[in-house]
């Protein structure tokens, strides 16, 4: 089918790849079929070997994705940290002045609406997973790609609205256990193990805080960004984002709720 | 050939409009410029530091005279200083002149790349390390002052405001500038780590790379693990200063005095802080040294005209160094109330690191061992770098045995050790880096006479300040102690006065050491606008950074139209023949298959 297209600012730009099919959207978007080394269109070399910027669609993505990848291992040493003085604090005591042993930790009873907000933020995993996988749909790809509409970005928008919709949900549950516990006079400061609580509730929330910011900027970028390519790249690290923190709070949800 | 063009012009060519200078220069995201603008803020913290260490040194030997404009200087006041130094020399300084300076300025262009991977976040990594330099500089105008816990902040000294002049708003500031500074360095190192594994130019493979890059690569690895710890560390003494916990001093604990009770609750221990701290604070010595061995490794091969030796194996070292290097934080522990099968465990350990750095040591060695090298002054610093990393390095597994650290700890044979393996090794691969890659950045070369004149001062004041400090710590001189003398009816300055005349030597050795400085900022001063004009590739490198392709273009985005560039051997190929030296550059595509050497 023949398209007719008027040369946008990116296919003026003299970074233009014609040998990458920029034909002014950006060079070809990462699809999800497949994950070619080579170049295949007549172009059997290896990518590796050519100069960076045109290693093949999934360049940019996996650079991101790297990226993303050691941020996250950096933000899990972080709560490595955290949770050995959980486990430091629980095993430790000291001695009165009468000489006495005293271990001032009493278990915290998590507020059972934690398991719902578990629930509401794994099912908000399922729907950043469905937004994020809709954004590399061989089909739409090369027709949002071509110029004909956005059908990509207009298939995810609902997804990762209902994502941040869960997100704020898992939010307001937090809070509402943060409530509970202070009706019960828990506090911050009440015992070492409801710091631990706290702290981590509290670490973990911010987080997600700003996993819905990148939410947020991630839609932005669906409506407004030129690029198809970065388009992706937002919903795919997002979600990336997302999953991790979702899967990191199973395990401190756990730590909190059975290691008490 | 071509000719570099200047930031300016590339600027115009690249945006629409004409940005000013400084508007250009300030929201740069091109990764030259941020190394260089990382540059300039060690710079401006170094003077910092020195200056203070100046007066440390000024006070310790004549304790009665009064600073202008400040008066005495009291005991809090010298443990301001000593606080303020090390943060400044060890963060601002050290760990960020050679990882984000002049990994930023030359890391890109040695991989064959014409940019980093996240830009942006460079940017952002810069302006948070500049604000985290004021913030931290800030805390010299509140009220108390400075804190005056030192650089490792240990509780209860840092955990309660009480504890002293300094530690409530002071100490605030201080905890707030180093968690901004380890949020910065996370950023930038995770920028460093993903510029070298995706944007290598073809042919660049792994065992390519030179050891340079090595040297940053591994710092940056151990940068993203370290300083999240550091972080947490800090969230949990903020915790502790206002929230109400105890994770770091137990309930009922005396301060300066007090009672620690009141709204704290908990079992907490300062021993979980030396925990927390030191898994940061060792690895945080290799990341500010790893990039200098690398360093190191290139000058000297480069200027003794010699291959590396044992090229895979100085590799395979770089990342044991890394590898054991988060292994060892409990040496820093051993009298501080650790299970003593735990301080067997660090005391290993440790030992054990002597085996890569030993291995690294005799590299050098036989990489220059006979060979006619040209006397640079970038090779005289390599060979300095050398010969202080093994001086300090001799005093490690000393160190490193619990029962001698039982004297040897809070002592001044600790001060000399870290600052001839880590402070003076650190500074003089900086300098050796900047001689020598001055003609990168202005086109020419420093000054070969007032570089070799600072060679030499330095070196000899920095033996002179640094190996005597051995000695008054083996006669007892403790650290973080601002009097040694002149305090009437005082059993420790009787004690102390056997070292007076050694401290008096250090104090003239660190004056010198600082004014020689003066001759190396005058070099750059000078030759920055008058130097020599510098030749394409001046010291007759093989690595990418000098070759034309890269040199023409310093723009980061779009490279399209840019001469590709590959890299076709390993960095380090010389060889001598009939009258002469030849090298191959990495560049070079000529025929590997290179003739017999004579
Ligand atoms: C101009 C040369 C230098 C001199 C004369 C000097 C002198 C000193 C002195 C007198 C102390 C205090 C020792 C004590 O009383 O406990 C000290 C501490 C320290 N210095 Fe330096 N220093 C110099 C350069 C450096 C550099 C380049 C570094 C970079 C890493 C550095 C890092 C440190 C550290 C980390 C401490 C420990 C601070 C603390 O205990 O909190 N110094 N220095
Ligand atoms: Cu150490």
């Amino acid at each position: 089918m023949p398209v007719t297209i008027t040369p946008t600012g990116t296919e003026r730009e003299h970074g233009r790849r014609v040998e990458d099919h920029d034909h002014g959207s950006g060079r070809r978007p990462p699809i999800d079929k497949g994950d070619k080394r080579t170049g295949g269109n007549g172009d059997g070399d290896n990518w590796s070997n050519r100069p960076q910027g045109r290693r093949g669609p999934r360049e940019r993505l996996r650079t991101y994705r790297l990226g993303l990848f050691f941020a996250l291992a950096s933000d899990l040493m972080f709560f490595v940290a955290i949770v050995s003085t959980f486990f430091v604090a629980q095993n430790s005591g000291r001695f009165n002045a009468y000489n006495h042993y005293i271990n001032e930790w009493l278990p915290t009873t998590i507020p059972p609406v934690l398991w719902l907000n578990t629930a509401v933020l794994l099912i908000s995993s399922l729907t950043v997973e469905i937004a994020r996988r809709r954004m590399f749909h061989e089909q739409f790809v090369m027709e949002e790609w071509f110029g004909l509409g956005r059908p990509t970005s207009r298939r995810a928008v609902p997804f990762l609205l209902a994502t941040v919709f869960f997100g704020l949900l898992f939010l307001a549950g937090q809070a509402l256990a943060w409530k509970q516990l202070a009706v019960q006079h828990v506090f911050f400061a009440s015992n070492p193990s409801s710091h631990f609580f706290y702290l981590i509730t509290y670490t973990h929330a911010i987080h997600l805080f700003l996993g819905i910011g990148v939410l947020l900027i991630a839609l932005y970028g669906l409506f407004f960004s030129r690029q198809l390519e970065t388009r992706q790249i937002l919903v795919d690290c997002s979600a990336w984002y997302w999953h991790t923190m979702g899967v990191l709070w199973v395990f401190l949800f756990a730590l909190l709720a059975f290691f008490q | 050939m071509m000719t570099p063009r200047s930031a300016a012009e590339l600027s115009s060519r690249q945006h629409p409009f004409r940005k000013s200078f400084l508007v250009h220069a300030l929201f740069t995201t091109d990764h030259r410029l941020i190394g260089l603008q990382y540059l300039a803020l060690a710079m401006v913290a170094v003077i910092i530091g020195m200056v203070l260490s100046l007066l440390m040194r000024l006070h310790l030997t004549w304790p009665d005279r009064v600073i202008p404009l400040h008066g005495p200087i009291l005991p809090e006041d010298y443990l301001a200083l000593v606080t303020m130094h090390g943060t400044l020399m060890l963060f601002f300084v050290m760990t960020t002149a050679p990882q984000a300076g002049f990994g930023n300025l030359i890391l890109p262009s040695q991989i064959g790349s014409r940019r980093m991977a996240f830009p942006m976040l460079n940017a952002l990594s810069f302006w948070s390390t500049a604000l985290a330099l004021v913030v931290l500089l800030a805390s010299t105008l509140v009220a108390g002052g400075s804190p005056i816990s030192g650089w490792t902040a240990y509780p209860p000294l840092s955990a309660v405001a009480a504890a002293g002049p300094g530690q409530g708003a002071g100490m605030d500031l201080w905890i707030a500038s180093i968690a901004l500074f380890a949020i910065a360095a996370t950023m930038s190192s995770i920028n460093t780590l993903v510029t070298v594994v995706r944007l290598r130019c073809k042919g660049m493979t792994w065992s390519r790379l030179p050891l340079t890059v090595w040297g940053w690569f591994t710092a940056a690895l151990l940068s993203i693990l370290a300083f999240s710890v550091l972080l947490a560390a800090i969230v949990l003494l903020m915790c502790d200063r206002h929230a109400g916990t105890s994770f770091f001093v137990p309930t009922g604990d005396l301060v300066n005095g007090s009672l620690h009770a009141a709204g704290h609750r908990g079992n907490g221990s300062p021993l979980l802080w030396l925990h927390l701290f030191w898994f940061f604070g060792h690895p945080e010595v290799y990341i500010a040294i790893l990039p200098g061995m690398g360093l190191t490794s290139m000058l000297l091969a480069n200027f003794a005209r010699r291959r590396v030796f044992g090229y895979r194996l100085m590799i395979a070292t770089t990342l044991a160094i890394g590898l054991l290097g988060i292994m060892v934080w409990g040496h820093h522990m051993f009298v501080a109330g650790l299970n003593p099968f735990a301080g067997t465990a660090f005391s290993i350990s440790t030992i054990a690191i002597a085996i890569p750095s030993a291995a690294k040591v005799l590299s050098w060695l036989a990489t220059t061992w006979r060979s006619r090298p040209s006397y640079t002054t970038a090779y005289l610093f390599s060979l300095g770098f050398a010969s202080l990393f093994l001086t300090g390095g001799l005093s490690g597994p000393i160190l490193a045995q619990p029962i001698l650290d039982q004297y040897l700890h809070n002592t001044f044979f600790v001060v000399a050790h870290f600052h001839l393996i880590m402070a003076m090794a650190g500074v003089f691969g900086l300098f050796a880096a900047t001689y020598y890659w001055f003609p990168l950045v202005t086109n020419r070369l420093m000054s070969e006479t007032l570089g070799r004149w600072h060679f030499w001062l330095t070196l000899l004041a920095a033996y002179g300040c640094f190996l005597p400090m051995h000695l008054t710590g083996l006669m007892g001189e403790p650290r973080h102690y601002a009097q040694l003398a002149e305090l009437p009816g005082s059993a420790a300055n009787r004690l102390l006065a056997p070292t007076l005349p050694l401290n008096m030597h250090i104090t003239i050795s660190a004056v010198i050491l600082v004014a020689s400085q003066v001759l190396f900022f005058a070099n750059l001063a000078v030759s920055w606008r008058r130097g020599l004009i510098a030749s394409a590739n001046p010291w007759q490198a093989t690595t990418l950074e000098w070759s034309p392709a890269l040199r023409a273009h310093s723009h980061p985005t779009s490279d399209g139209d840019l001469a590709p560039v590959e890299a076709f051997r390993r960095p380090c190929h010389y060889w001598s023949h009939h009258n002469g030296w030849h090298f191959l550059p990495q560049w070079d595509s000529a025929d590997t298959t290179e003739p017999k050497s004579e």
